[in-house]
């Protein structure tokens, strides 16, 4: 099912497979992504960083390297601590070391910076400075964090042990005694291992100061560009840094996924660095430093239980979780939700009783707790109810699309107040999964089942039907540093009718410069290829929160469409004033007003741009534009269905995908073929953590995957062939009906393959794996439950 | 650190530069730094990504792991060089008509390797293009649309070849 296509070819408004405007410079190689960018005089900056997950710094020695030639300076905590510089916060109100003064908190924790007229010699430079540690005991273990004879890690902020925060919603006493009263309990650990987003550009910056201007430009890889500036001002206002004096410019991104929200120490030692010489200085980590210090997700110990009849009717939730959360808290989730939107949890179902709590603990890690191309901890939380209710279907012996449709909210129940506090905006359930089992041949697959495992083959059959909540969000709820959380567009109409539009968020691939375009065009009849879209350059853009958490089509999309309706409200009054009849006598339609009954009257929208720069009505401003910040009244739920069939290797315990069917509901499709390529991306970024990657540690704090080398990203052997389709269930809020996509597909993957894993060693009294579900964590099983 | 200095001839995409560089130089950042060829990027030090990949004497090879001493007096082909009188290589084509880029991050790398692949073997299997590339990694697009931009040139290569021979 395709969105209505109102628009023709030669327009290319919403629905249509518009090829991507920005596709060219990636093509020719003329990308222009941070490390791409020379500056004359720029110097080079590498960080000395910690052998040692907990320690004391005894002392640090540049005495090797300053020597060096090449070397300009070196940079510990304790110069910074001159400025007040040495710690800064974190987006989550907690603290966070830009260089310490006196204890590292984690393994690859920055130590000291040297800046040097090259690369090479800055890398030089780090192995030569000697620095002098005394290890101390590590947490590593969040349970292990909680005992009262562990090390306190945050001693610096008073604290007298290791937990953040215990954050709670929903009905406590209710849900008690739903549980009391139901037939049927389920309760199930769950595990949702840290993970790296590991965007194949890693993170850096080009810090310009110009020391004459008092000007600061910083190039760097964030996804908020905006939200950087207002947070260098708030930091380092004190040195002199004013953020009219701040310029931030997000180039190219190569893929951020949650990664590049965050502003993390190595962009604040180069810009130091940079206002103390004078001189740009450029920093860019390499693959290791981005795996083992740059912001995690997940690392969720997750308790969920649920109550039902024996019927099968789900009647209360409950979820329990501990939020390892490294040495401080830098997730960067809404200032009101320090467990992101994990509340989503309820999913799909109607379910009366409700109630999670979250308690988070210090551990020696990196810090974090961000996205992994997921709204704010939607993955952990649909995670948890997808498998809940197969663990639940399997207790009571009943089919899990069976045990799903009986208890989906049902698509006259919308909008749709959740037990836990949100106001589902528009759903269709049954549809979807109908659709999906339809595609997979869902009933022809059990019967192959059945006969495969009357012969012992281990085939299986898994279903998640995930809701996700995003394009956060009403400000009224959702802010990030105090900023509400809307995005913008501004709008300008050219005298030829040509238009350029600038936007507060920041693509990373999500293909931007062709949708915003595309937007407009269905707006205003300006042809899509006639729409500069422009994002990243606080000087220049509008402000806004930037691109993640699926955001970026429910704000700064229904911007784009209401500056253009703006533009469109004077473009009316400029037609009636050449067609010399009053506004009510014409109609619109892409691109034209006509006058009612004489269609052959008219002025097009390019005719229009042009009389309001040269020959405007008496007494009107001249120009056609128009800004808006827009401020969504609630979030977008997509949702979709989606069936996997695994094959397992008894031999080896390898799952093999054999097909992948995905069923998404995006709401009003902009541009198909870039709907199409996010959920192919986010599967293969669902599929990844559910069956290869996690940051695992040892019990020293070693990360034991802190390079590509074991850290393992999916190639194209291992990805599915992924098999895709749409139902259209359009956002009643949303000016265009759209929802939001990027992630739904990461969101909604992994249950899938865990159920499916499960599905098929369910005969052999499995009833849950953790992922990541690895050749030999299978093995094991199948050696443990004797099933080889 | 510093050490003598070697000179080295490269001919890259068609030009000639001699230059005086490290021994321990690499590859890539010899185009990327010193011939401001920033087309060619780096995603790892392991040589897992494949981001760095270039055509050496036809061969596709990780720059990052390839010192430039080590690539003197060889012809290096980069993505800056595959269009031809600035019209798209049939790759190029493909990836922009079958939605095979997202952040644009991996794609030169991925079809500097894909143009070797095809030079090898002019009418790949599906199977046989994921093996190919299984040494480039994309994070964005899920590999589908790589694999059927890929594919795309394959044909239009091939049409073109028949089409050279029938004339």
């Amino acid at each position: 099912m395709e969105a209505e296509v109102r628009t023709p070819p030669t327009i290319c408004g919403m629905g249509h497979r518009m090829k991507r405007k920005e596709d060219a410079r990636f093509l020719f190689g003329k990308g222009r992504y941070v490390d791409d960018i020379k500056l004359p005089g720029m110097l080079y900056m590498d960080i000395v960083r910690s052998p040692f997950a907990h320690a004391r710094i005894k002392s640090i020695n540049a005495e090797r390297a300053l020597a060096m030639d090449g070397v300009v300076a070196v940079i510990t905590g304790k110069d910074l601590e001159k400025y007040n510089l040495h710690w800064m916060p974190t987006l989550m109100g907690d603290t966070q070391m830009v260089l310490p003064t006196d204890r590292v908190m984690y393994q690859a924790q920055e130590v000291a910076a040297v800046i040097a007229t090259d690369r090479y010699i800055a890398a030089d430079a780090v192995e030569a400075i000697e620095v002098e540690y005394e290890p101390l005991e590590p947490v590593i273990d969040p349970f292990r964090a909680l005992e009262p004879d562990a090390p306190v890690l945050r001693t610096d902020k008073g604290k007298t042990d290791n937990h953040i925060w215990h954050w709670e919603v929903g009905d406590r006493e209710a849900t008690e005694r739903a549980f009391q009263e139901a037939d049927v309990v389920v309760k199930q650990q769950i595990y949702i291992p840290r993970i790296h987003v590991a965007s194949i550009e890693t993170c850096g910056c080009i810090a310009d100061y110009d020391p004459v201007e008092g000007k600061l430009t910083v190039y760097m890889t964030t996804q908020a560009p905006h939200v950087v500036r207002t947070a260098l001002a708030m930091v380092a206002g004190h040195v002199g840094l004013s953020e009219e004096k701040i310029r931030v410019i997000s180039p190219d991104i190569g893929g951020g996924f949650g990664g590049k929200v965050p502003i993390y120490p190595g962009y604040v030692i180069a810009i130091a660095a940079s206002v103390l010489l004078g001189k740009p200085v450029k920093w860019i980590e390499d693959r290791s430093e981005n795996l083992q210090a740059d912001s995690f997700a997940r690392d969720y110990h997750i308790t969920a239980e649920l109550a039902a009849t024996k019927e099968g009717k789900i009647t209360a939730l409950r979820i329990k979780t501990l939020a390892d959360h490294g040495y401080t808290d830098a997730a960067a989730n809404p200032s009101k939700f320090p467990a992101g939107l994990f509340s989503i949890c309820t999913g799909s179902y109607d379910i009366k009783h409700a109630f999670v709590e979250v308690d988070a603990v210090y551990t020696n890690k990196p810090p974090g707790g961000i996205a992994y191309r997921c709204s704010f901890r939607v993955t952990e939380a649909v995670h948890a109810i997808e498998r809940m209710v197969d663990v639940l279907a399997q207790k009571l012996g009943m089919d899990p699309a069976e045990l799903r449709f009986k208890n989906f909210i049902q698509p006259d129940q919308f909008p749709y107040k959740s037990a836990l506090g949100w106001e589902y905006d528009s759903g269709n359930y049954p549809a979807a999964l109908r659709k999906a089992m339809d595609l997979i041949g869902y009933e022809e697959l059990r019967r192959e089942q059945a006969e495969r495992r009357a012969r012992g083959e281990l085939m299986g059959i898994g279903i998640s039907s995930f809701t996700e909540i995003v394009g956060a969000g009403p400000s009224r709820h959702f802010d990030i540093l105090g900023i509400k959380m809307f995005d913008s567009c501004e709008l300008r109409i050219h005298p030829t009718g040509k238009a350029i539009a600038r936007f507060g968020t920041k693509s990373q691939g999500q293909g931007h410069e062709t949708t915003y375009a595309q937007i407009i065009a269905e707006e205003l009849g300006i042809p899509a290829e006639h729409v500069q879209v422009e994002e990243g350059d606080t000087d220049t853009a509008p402000y806004g929160l930037g691109t993640y958490a699926s955001r970026s089509t429910p704000t700064a999309g229904a911007a784009a469409a209401m500056a253009a309706r703006k533009v469109r409200e004077k473009a009316r009054k400029i037609a009636a004033y050449l067609l010399e009849v009053s506004e009510e006598d014409l109609e619109w339609e892409p691109g034209v007003f006509r006058v009612k009954g004489a269609p052959d009257k008219s002025v097009t929208i390019q005719d229009i741009a042009l009389a309001a720069y040269t020959n405007h009505p008496p007494g009107m401003e001249a120009g056609l534009e128009a800004v808006h910040y827009y401020d969504p009244p609630n979030l977008t739920f997509p949702f979709g269905s989606y069936i996997c069939v695994v094959d397992i290797d008894k031999g080896t315990g390898q799952v093999k995908i054999r097909r992948f069917v995905a069923v998404d509901d995006c709401g009003h499709v902009i541009n198909p073929m870039i709907v199409e390529g996010q959920i192919h991306g986010g599967l293969t970024m669902g599929f990844a953590p559910a069956m290869m990657e996690e940051l695992v540690y040892d019990e020293e704090g070693n990360i034991l995957t802190g390079s590509f080398m074991d850290y393992l990203l999916p190639t194209a052997v291992e990805t599915p062939r992924w098999e895709t389709a749409r139902t259209v269930t359009p956002s009643p809020h949303h000016p265009l009906g759209a929802k939001g996509v990027g992630e739904s597909a990461t969101v909604g993957a992994p249950a899938a393959i865990v159920n499916a894993v499960v599905d098929a060693l369910s005969p052999y009294g499995v009833t849950h794996i953790d992922i990541p579900i690895t050749p030999y964590k299978v093995w094991k099983i199948l050696h443990e439950k004797g099933v080889v | 650190m510093a050490t003598q200095k070697v000179t080295v001839t490269l001919t890259v995409n068609g030009t000639t530069h001699t230059a005086e560089v490290e021994p321990r130089l690499l590859l890539v950042h010899f185009l990327r730094e010193h011939l401001n060829l920033t087309g060619t990027h780096i995603g790892c030090d392991t040589t897992h990504c494949g981001a760095c990949t270039v055509l050496m004497n036809g061969r596709a090879v990780k720059s990052c792991t390839v010192l430039t001493v080590q690539a003197d007096g060889a012809t290096i082909k980069t993505i800056e060089g595959m269009a031809e009188n600035g019209q798209m290589h049939p790759l190029q084509e493909g990836f922009h008509v079958e939605h095979g880029l997202q952040c644009g991050y991996c794609t030169p790398g991925m079809i500097m390797r894909a143009a070797e692949l095809l030079a090898r073997n002019p009418d790949p299997t599906e199977e046989e293009i994921r093996w190919g590339i299984s040494g480039n990694l994309c994070r964005c697009t899920g590999y589908v649309n790589i694999v059927k931009a890929i594919q795309y040139a394959a044909r239009k290569l091939r049409e073109r070849e028949q089409a050279a021979a029938g004339s």
